[in-house]
Parts: C-alpha cells; sequence; structure tokens
C-alpha cells in the first residue's frame, strides 16, 4: 500500500535580514510516521517548525499538510494539528483545566469536562487540574504543554524538543507516551530533538539538518543499522594489537590510534573475529566502543 | 467570533492588573467626594468670590452633580494611564508570555484573533468609565444630594437640577469614546511590542506630549493642533454649555472615531505580517 504523505515540505527558506536561518528543506512525512527531526541547536528546526505552524511566513517555498497548502488554507490545517513549539507557556494565571477548555475552544471544539479530564490523565495531571499553570514545575508545564496540543485529538502532534529540561524520568515518561501516542492512537508525530538517542528509541523516519539544510533523511533502522560500523578498541598494547589487526590484512581499515586505543572501520560481521585474533595474539581487549555511523555523523555536524 | 470575544474577556478578568483600575478608581471617588463634603463650602466660596458681589447663590449648590463634574474634569488626564495597563498588555502580554505559540497555532485567523481582541479592550473600557459614572454619580448624589449645578467658563452657566442628569451621562458618553481612542493608541502600540511596558509609557507619553502641545499656544502648535486626537477628548465639556454645539461634539466625536480606526487599521496591518518569534 503506498504510504500517504502527511507533511510535504519542499525548497523551503527562511532570511531574517540577511541571515538565511532554513536553506531549501525538502522532506516529507507520512501518515503514521513517528518521524525524527534532528539537528543541533540552531540548524532550523524550530524556525521550520514556526513556518509548519504559520507562526512566521517562509521567505520562499511549500509546505503541504494533509495535501494542502499551508498558506491557503491554514485553518483547515490547523484544526486536526496539536503542537508545542518551543518551551510549552501557557497562561500561568488561569489552571491547566482552564487552559485546556479555553484552547480547546479555540481549536474549534466543545471540551467536556470528561474530555479535559482525560486528556489530562494521559498527561499525569489529573490531581493537579484546578491548580495554577504559574506554580507547576518546568516538567508539569512540559506536561500541560502536550496536553493542549492533544486536546482537540489532532491527527498530526508536532513536538518542538518536548523533554528539554526534564529529569531522566521525565524523559522517559514523555518518551512513553509519545510511544502511547503512535501505536495506541496512530497519531503521525513530528519530533524535533537534538538528542539522537531520544528520536533512536521513538522514531520509524528521521531527518538530520544543520545549517538550515537537509544532511540526511530516511529509514531509522537503516540509517543506524548500516553494515558499515566505526568501533574503538582499547587493548593492552597498542603494538601488539596493531600488528595483529594488520596481520589480519585490515590496514586499510584502520583509522587511528590513540594511546592504547585503535580506531576500525570495519563491517560488522568481521568483528568478533578481530577479538578472537586480538586475545590468541596475547593482547587483552579492555573495551569495545562501536560508534554508530550516524551518531558519528551527528557529532561531526555539533 | 462571539466564542473569541468571550475567551478573552474572560482572560482579561482573570487577571489582577485588570482590576486595579477598578480599585483606583473605587478609592479615589469616594476620597474626592468625602473631601468635597467637608470641605466643599470653601472651594466654592473661593470659586464664586467675585459673583457673590453681583448675585445672591440660594440652595444647594455643593451637591452630587458637582461633584460627578468635579470628579470627570479632574481624573480625565489619569485615567488613561488606567487604560493602557490592560490595553497595552492585549497583544504584548501574550509576546512577552510566549503564550502567541499556542494562540496562534489554534485554527484562527489573525484578523479575527485581532479583532476579537480590539473588542474585548473597547469592552473593558468601557466597563471602567461605567464604574467611574456609577460611583461618581451615586455616591455623590448619596452624600449631597443633588441641585443645580454652576459652571464656570469664560461666562457663568447654571444648569437647572432637573437639566444636569442627561448632561452628566452625555459628558460620560463622549468620554468613553475618547478613551476608547487612548485604548486603540495603546492597542496599536502593543502589536509592535514584545512586552507591555513599552505600549503604556508610548501611550502615555503620545497623550502628555500631545496635550502639552496643545495647551501652548504658539502659531507652530497651532498648525498641529486639529491632527492630534487630544484635542478632540476634551469636547465632553462642550455638553455644560447653552446652547449645547451638537455640531462641534459630533466633529470632535468624528476626529476621535477616525483616528480609532487609524489606529487599528495600523495594527492589523502590522499583526498580520508580524512573524511570531518570541
Amino acid at each position: 500500500m503506498e504510504k500517504q504523505p502527511v507533511i510535504e515540505i519542499r525548497d523551503l527558506y527562511k532570511s531574517y535580514k540577511g541571515f538565511d536561518a532554513v536553506k531549501g528543506i525538502n522532506l516529507t512525512v507520512y501518515k503514521g510516521d513517528v518521524f525524527g527531526f534532528l539537528g543541533p541547536n540552531g540548524a532550523g528546526k524550530s524556525t521550520t517548525i514556526r513556518m509548519m505552524m504559520s507562526l512566521i511566513k517562509p521567505t520562499s517555498g511549500e509546505i503541504r499538510i494533509f495535501g494542502k497548502l499551508l498558506s491557503e488554507e491554514r485553518e483547515s490545517i490547523l484544526r486536526k494539528i496539536g503542537a508545542i513549539v518551543e518551551k510549552p507557556d501557557l497562561y500561568g494565571f488561569m489552571s491547566a483545566y482552564d487552559n485546556l477548555r479555553l484552547l480547546g475552544k479555540m481549536s474549534g471544539i466543545q471540551p467536556t469536562h470528561a474530555g479535559i479530564m482525560d486528556v489530562l490523565e494521559l498527561v499525569g495531571l489529573k490531581d493537579r487540574a484546578k491548580s495554577k499553570v504559574k506554580t507547576f514545575s518546568h516538567g508539569m508545564k512540559q506536561r500541560v504543554g502536550l496536553a493542549q496540543a492533544l486536546i482537540h485529538d489532532p491527527e498530526l502532534i508536532i513536538l518542538d524538543e518536548p523533554t528539554t529540561g526534564l529529569d531522566p524520568q521525565g524523559m522517559v515518561e514523555i518518551r512513553d507516551l509519545i510511544l502511547k501516542l503512535s501505536k495506541e492512537y496512530h497519531k503521525t508525530i513530528l519530533l524535533s530533538s537534538h538528542i539522537l538517542n531520544e528520536v533512536e528509541l521513538v522514531a520509524n523516519r528521521m531527518v538530520i539538518i544543520n545549517k538550515g539544510k537537509v544532511a540526511i533523511e530516511g529509514d531509522v533502522k537503516e540509517l543506524l543499522n548500516r553494515d558499515e560500523m566505526k568501533v574503538t578498541i582499547e587493548v593492552s598494547d597498542i603494538t601488539k594489537g596493531v600488528e595483529v589487526i594488520k596481520n589480519r590484512g585490515l590496514s586499510n581499515a584502520m583509522r587511528d590510534t590513540a594511546g592504547n586505543k585503535i580506531i576500525l572501520h570495519i563491517s560488522q560481521n568481521e568483528m568478533a573475529g578481530i577479538n578472537r585474533a586480538l586475545i590468541e595474539g596475547g593482547v587483552d581487549v579492555v573495551s569495545v566502543v562501536p560508534l554508530r555511523t550516524l551518531e558519528e555523523y551527528f557529532l561531526n555536524l555539533t | 467570533m462571539f466564542s473569541l470575544i468571550r475567551i478573552e474577556l474572560y482572560k482579561i478578568f482573570s487577571r489582577i492588573r485588570t482590576f486595579i483600575g477598578f480599585i483606583a478608581i473605587g478609592l479615589l471617588v469616594p476620597l474626592i467626594q468625602v473631601a468635597l463634603f467637608i470641605d466643599g463650602e470653601t472651594y466654592i466660596e473661593f470659586s464664586l468670590q467675585n459673583l457673590k458681589e453681583a448675585f445672591d447663590f440660594q440652595g444647594n449648590l455643593l451637591n452630587g452633580y458637582l461633584a460627578c463634574y468635579i470628579i470627570l474634569a479632574t481624573l480625565y488626564v489619569h485615567i488613561p494611564f488606567l487604560i493602557t495597563l490592560v490595553t497595552g498588555d492585549l497583544l504584548a502580554g501574550e509576546a512577552a508570555g510566549g503564550t502567541f505559540r499556542v494562540l496562534l497555532t489554534r485554527p484562527v485567523s489573525r484578523t479575527k484573533l485581532l479583532f476579537a481582541k480590539f473588542i474585548s479592550g473597547l469592552i473593558y473600557t468601557a466597563a471602567l468609565i461605567f464604574w467611574m459614572a456609577l460611583i461618581s454619580l451615586l455616591l455623590g448624589i448619596a452624600i449631597m444630594g443633588t441641585g443645580d449645578l454652576i459652571v464656570i467658563k469664560n461666562t457663568v452657566y447654571i444648569f437647572a437640577e432637573d437639566d444636569v442628569l442627561w448632561r452628566l451621562l452625555a459628558a460620560f458618553g463622549f468620554g468613553l469614546i475618547a478613551m476608547w481612542c487612548v485604548a486603540s493608541l495603546s492597542f496599536m502600540f502593543s502589536s509592535f511590542a514584545d512586552n507591555s511596558i513599552g505600549p503604556i509609557i508610548l501611550t502615555m507619553t503620545v497623550i502628555i506630549s500631545f496635550i502639552v502641545i496643545s495647551a501652548i499656544d504658539l502659531s507652530l502648535f497651532r498648525v498641529v493642533k486639529p491632527f492630534l486626537f487630544t484635542n478632540y477628548m476634551g469636547s465632553w465639556k462642550l455638553f455644560f454649555e447653552t446652547p449645547v454645539n451638537y455640531d462641534k461634539i459630533l466633529m470632535s466625536a468624528g476626529a476621535l472615531i477616525a483616528h480609532i480606526i487609524l489606529f487599528f487599521g495600523i495594527a492589523w496591518y502590522n499583526f498580520k505580517k508580524k512573524d511570531i518569534l518570541t
């Protein structure tokens, strides 16, 4: 079955007074995707998301969501999107409940008491429904921010760095929630992040952008599980270790040495044999740390 | 649209700053009235000292109507500040709080949202003026009763007791248009700003500067005076003349309404094309 595109971005540019924040981004998000939108800080992720949410106008390019042009059918498109754009700032002088009630109405629905409480329960804030948002911790504000994105039951959810500032437990909870929204509620999700691991754990497809341009796009599993990998092997004797590796005919695979570490660029199925050869050659293997191509790629960007 | 206006009004009246104006008027007006009740006779004696040599004044000259007139004249310059506290924050407050990011990602056009905010600001202004009129009149009458109203301008106007109330109500009505003009000005500044202090200070600076220019009788200022909206704000006093110059009142009201439309138009143009970066 042909995949149905939900977001299609073509040749998107945004310039601010001579500074090009986004330089010709192209990407496609399909129905049911949890799409990782990766890039270092300042790469242009938030600018792109702001353009998708019509908070800022593109300098040029085209954004289609649900097959419609955003510039022409903004309101009907936004009716089906829930988003957190950067910090989840809500009305601090109102309760979480009232914030959701008001924002739900503005999204074109008449939120019921049960509906609001269900969403608050989903994000773990049912007990604090009547508390003013200004009394919330950062983590709770993130959750209520997520709740406002879900209150009108959108088809597409755009989350811009939703785990920023959260403790590890909070990050796990948000991650679980994203998986739940994808698997149980069949939402299409675009997740922006500068943390590869976060995207790796939840996304099926991803794009990495840097300096306003797409660096790489594809299936997360394919990108992360390429046959070729870089690996750092820490050995007890670097001279002997290098000799063993050369004897196996892997001189060309050796990228570098540093202290007692040898950096190799090999295929995954060669690793076990190298490990065995080193031990048989009288070289203790202290550690083997794989550097996945994508991770290194991402690090090179930053 | 009504739903949006209700939402905006709910937001306005959920904030403490909204009630600062009501509290300030609720304290100041009774204070002035009590002071007039205690020391008003001296005030009237001083005002009428030259006239008393030629005329014999009888009846309750220190009454609620006079107190209301004095309050209108005294507080007129200060009310704009109380109005801009709220109207200057209507757009800039959303920018400063980062709430534009949740508000403008809803399926509502910017024009509709702006209009709902604008109307809500006008309703708040009307509520404040209504509150001022209500306690000025009711409390004034309760403390000092009713009576004829003496107004001294270039000449002396004496209005019979039964001819005063409508003039006061009309003056408050005209005052509302003038205050809507102030609200529109601060709303316009608010559309450009990312914090609410800027629009409040700018609005007050413009009003004070324009009043000063209007007050100084120099030929250069006389040329620009017709173009300053503050020049028309004091036309409520025309209701306390005989005969009432309705043409001048209508012209002043028209000039103020034209300014309201102009200020809203500028705010709309700016807001429509504004990139939300906060």
